[in-house]
């Protein structure tokens, strides 16, 4: 087993690389053995009580009127009550800690992204810059990024596993999260609830890199020339796959907030029945 | 004239599902005229179609259940293999038919193999083991069972003519609605549920009455054997949450077909409303399906233990509890929404209670077993299987209630294997066993047990193998839903899920060759006395199968365990009770309004599904008409005179007293 938890792995989500998703991982694992701590017993309880007590053992005491003892029923509400209720505490403290919404600790002022899933694309909006990446997402490491999500047509689900929490993007609606990555890498993400038929193919490159790339990339971006306007995104947002990711030098003012408030028209979505949809290219 | 419906509805370009739909027609018409030229179809059509015996109703039930759980398996099997080859490439079925499998392979396991497992052997043995003669409603009865068949008769439907949903079990707006699957897949869903859930509410409504008002004398509740205290639970959540999805769906439906906007994200609709609805229905399902389940595993664990259930009132606290916990949970379904940390907090405690009374369960069937005289039946087998997988999915369930690890595991193939491990550990391994557990009481002899244990084996080690691996991929980051993949390190487990499904149909043909061995060597395993297991309820006191009126004269209950009681004090007299004076018993009479209502309700759904209003009309008049002709029958029952009811008791209380002697004389020697 401990081979498989090495670091090279694109989406395993004990392995974190990012102060929510290593958090997340650690309150995962300390349940686990919480509750292994009192399932394994159970589990060898069983299988021990229906060999020992089985017809043919002539030495196990068969009790044929033993139905009830207060000692033990006691004890078998009080096991799993107290159980829960350290577990119910991790979980309410974890609710409120690792919400989505909340902030990260760091020096650093966050930056922030606008994420809108379109049918099967990721569409990353970096407002301070002013330029805008399409199934690339590049973040500076060691920098808070603060996202905030919408949806062109239907719901998709935002996450890059091994930076922790997913959320939801839903059309006319903003959800927010948090993550920061602890250093350069090139990880993966990935849309999480299904969206029509090329779901699968809903899945980016994340590079973390330095401040220094960052600004290049963002340099680079805006030398691009293509100008992301309403235009631009209706075409964007038409159901298919691309082939490579695609960047824009600078977006129309107020676009995100546009498609939040649906002024900017939904995109079209994964209609068409049958054989009429897009098909996506099988693998990448 | 035939609203969308064309010849373009039949998939003539995909040849996957036009062959799999041809052989399964063939099959079908080959059953119905062999059962036509051999002369079957007057008994068949007297005896079962128009029954309104509750345990042939529950039987029917239990038939359907399983030739639906093995059509939801062959869907299981196109998914593994579709992964096993889609690895870098685009597999061999394309998105549009594989989105359509998964999405049938959850409806049809859930709303018509666990479904009617579930109700059909709660209908079978509740009025037995509470010492009654039927349901309150018979007809009802009949009619709950037939309209579940014409759900799922649409749904299979569904695969030659049109298409089915490719949403996902649950259909969730905005990709459900019309601008997003303008097709007949989510009509089909649509139109099979709202049938087959009028059918299950009435059964719901059916049970309950049964159990509040039709106990036999002296039956207390606190007497009742604990399966009927979960079937009451069950049948008590149905009347509570099925309302609500069929409500739901119902809005749903007037988005699509007139234009609303409930859930449209537009003009004030809003897509989250469906998820907080069909939750609210969802996660009491879940309890609808795993109580009965518990009740089985109870009754099993205890006959098999030779002891009473340990701390039965212990137990009944804890079905109730589950029973009312299970509406106030259904928010952990959508905690990545970013509801915030309060809301998030409360639900995952919520969420995380239900695991309190769920565990006394599992430590009290474990003192069942303490002190006992365990037999290792094949249906013990499948509660101590039950027992000893069932704990991991209880334990990811209450992982998948802590939020941040929901954050990380929700949608993926970890949350996957959470809710197969509680369906096939509770609700399969339970029906496995009240199926093995029963049969002989309903047809009179017993299963190979031989053939009934390779089952259990092969099915939980392929069980295990599958599950385990998508436990695994889920925390390697694996989502749910995906047609194709490219990431490596997923590959090997992929590939081993795969084996493991092999291995689980292995166990399901020995499933198949168990039935059919049974019935071909039926002699050697009758059940002479009507009490194979040594049972401690009523309904081993009737005869294998027991007769349509169940009991001669209603059995007086003195104490919990009711038959025990009474076999004990056999036991010590070495005699049986007092003969009964007997007197003529009405039965209701045979109905065809059941098949009738249904065979319409199907007209009905198909021609809403196409848009046919003209044949909707036509079909809802039909069954209108058949309700009223219903109404207004003159006769009702019919008599078994005292004579007759004299000579069928006479003939099992002597087999029972042969049995008894044979027992003494044993215990003698």
């Amino acid at each position: 087993m401990l081979p498989l938890l090495c670091g090279c792995q694109q989406h395993n989500i004990l392995d974190a690389k990012g102060p929510v998703g290593a958090a997340e991982a650690n309150i995962l694992i300390i349940a686990t053995i919480i509750m292994l701590a009192i399932i394994v017993p159970t589990m060898i309880a069983t299988v021990v009580f229906a060999l020992w007590y089985r017809e043919a053992n002539p030495r196990a005491r068969y009790r044929p009127d033993w139905a009830f003892s207060g000692r033990i029923e006691l004890v078998v509400w009080s096991v799993p009550l107290l159980t829960i209720t350290f577990l119910g505490a991790i979980a309410w403290i974890g609710a409120h800690r690792l919400d989505p919404a909340t902030p990260l600790d760091s020096d650093k002022k966050p930056l922030e992204v606008q994420v809108v899933s379109l049918d099967w694309k990721w569409l990353f909006l970096y407002p301070e810059a002013g330029v805008a990446s399409v199934n690339e997402l590049v973040v500076p490491a060691a920098t808070p990024v603060r996202f905030r999500l919408t949806s062109s047509s239907v719901w998709n689900s935002f996450f890059v596993p091994k930076l922790g929490s997913m959320i939801y993007t839903m059309r006319g609606m903003v959800t927010t999260l948090n993550l920061m990555a602890d250093q350069e890498g090139e990880l993966r993400g990935l849309s999480t609830h299904f969206s029509g038929d090329g779901f699968s193919d809903m899945h980016f490159p994340v590079r973390a890199v330095s401040d220094a790339a960052f600004a290049d990339w963002v340099k680079g971006a805006q030398g691009s020339g293509a100008t992301l306007d309403r235009a631009s995104y209706a075409e964007l947002a038409k159901p298919g796959t691309l082939d490579a990711p695609r960047s824009f030098g600078s977006i129309e003012p107020g676009l995100f907030d546009g498609i939040v408030a649906q002024t900017v028209p939904p995109g079209p979505g994964p209609g068409g029945s049958g054989v009429e949809g897009v098909r996506p290219k099988g693998g990448s | 004239m035939l609203g969308k419906l064309t010849l373009s509805a039949i998939p003539l370009d995909q040849p996957v599902p036009l062959v799999a739909g041809a052989v399964v027609a063939l099959i079908v018409l080959g059953v119905i005229a062999w059962v036509v030229i051999a002369g079957h179809l007057p008994y068949l059509w007297r005896e079962w179609i128009t029954s309104v015996d509750h345990k042939r109703i529950g039987a029917m039930y239990c038939i359907l259940a399983l030739v639906m759980l093995i059509r939801g398996f062959s869907d299981a099997i196109l998914m593994r293999s579709q992964h096993a080859v889609a690895y870098k490439a685009g597999g061999y079925l394309p998105p549009e038919h594989y989105d359509q499998i998964f999405s049938a392979h959850g409806v049809i396991m859930i709303f018509f193999g666990a479904m009617p497992f579930m109700i059909g052997l709660m209908n079978f043995a509740v009025p037995l083991q509470l010492g009654v003669r039927d349901v309150a409603f018979p007809t009802l009865n009949s009619v709950s069972f037939w309209l579940t068949a014409s759900g799922a008769l649409l749904v299979n439907v569904s695969l030659v003519v049109g298409e089915f949903a490719r949403t996902g079990w649950w259909p969730a707006p905005p990709l459900s609605e019309v601008t997003y699957s303008p097709g007949v897949g989510v009509d089909y869903y649509l139109w099979a549920i709202q049938i087959s859930g009028v059918g299950t509410l009435l059964s719901g409504v059916n049970l309950v009455t049964t159990i509040l008002k039709m106990r036999a004398p002296g039956m207390s509740y606190l007497r009742m054997p604990m399966f009927c205290w979960t079937a009451l639970a069950s049948n008590l959540l149905i009347i509570a949450a099925f309302p609500i999805l069929t409500a739901t769906l119902a809005m749903l439906i007037l988005d699509r077909y007139l234009g609303f906007h409930f859930f449209t994200d537009s003009h004030g609709g809003n897509s989250m409303m469906f998820m907080n609805l069909f939750w609210a229905w969802g996660h009491p399902e879940v309890y609808i399906l795993a109580l009965p389940a518990y009740g089985v595993f109870s009754e099993v664990i205890s006959t098999f233990s030779g002891k009473p259930l340990f701390a039965y009132r212990s137990m009944v606290m804890a079905t109730m509890a589950i029973f009312i916990l299970s509406f106030m949970v259904w928010l952990h379904h959508f905690f990545t929404m970013g509801p915030g940390g309060d809301v998030n907090g409360v639900f995952a405690i919520t969420s995380m209670i239900i695991a309190v009374p769920t565990g006394v369960k599992i430590f009290d069937w474990l003192f069942t077993m303490y002190g006992g005289r365990v037999r290792l039946t094949t249906a013990m087998l499948w509660s101590l299987g039950f027992m000893v997988t069932f704990v991991v999915g209880g334990a990811t369930g209450v992982l998948l209630a802590i939020p941040p690890a929901d954050f990380v595991l929700h949608n993926s193939m970890f949350l996957v294997a959470h809710f197969h491990n509680v369906m096939v550990s509770a609700v399969l391994f339970g029906a496995f066993a009240g199926y093995t557990y029963w049969f002989p009481k309903a047809f009179g002899f017993r299963l190979d047990e031989w053939w009934g244990k390779a089952a259990f084996w092969f099915g939980i080690t392929g069980f295990v193998i599958v599950f385990g691996c998508f436990y695994w991929l889920g925390l390697l980051g694996m989502t749910r839903r995906m047609q194709h993949y490219d990431v490596a390190d997923w590959r090997p487990w992929i590939l081993i899920s795969a084996f493991g499904v092999v291995v689980m149909f292995v166990g399901l043909v020995c499933q198949v060759v168990q039935l059919v061995v049974s019935i071909r060597r039926r002699d050697s395993l009758r059940d002479v006395t009507g009490d194979p297991w040594d049972g401690r309820s009523l309904e081993w006191a009737t005869a294998s199968p027991p007769p349509v009126f169940n009991f001669a004269a209603l059995p007086e209950v003195h104490g919990e365990e009711a038959y025990w009681a009474i076999k004990s004090r056999a036991r010590e007299q070495m005699r049986l009770r007092e003969e009964p004076a007997y007197e003529p018993i009405e039965m209701p009479l045979n109905s065809p309004t059941g098949f009738i209502c249904a065979f319409f309700s199907t007209l009905i759904g198909f021609a809403m599904i196409w848009y046919i209003w003209w044949l909707a009309a036509a079909g809802f008049l039909g069954a209108f008409v058949t309700f009223v002709v219903f109404a207004w029958r003159d006769t009702v029952e019919y008599e078994i005179p005292a004579s007759e009811v004299a000579k069928v008791n006479r003939a099992n209380r002597s087999t029972r007293l042969e049995a008894l002697h044979g027992a003494g004389q044993r215990r003698a020697a």
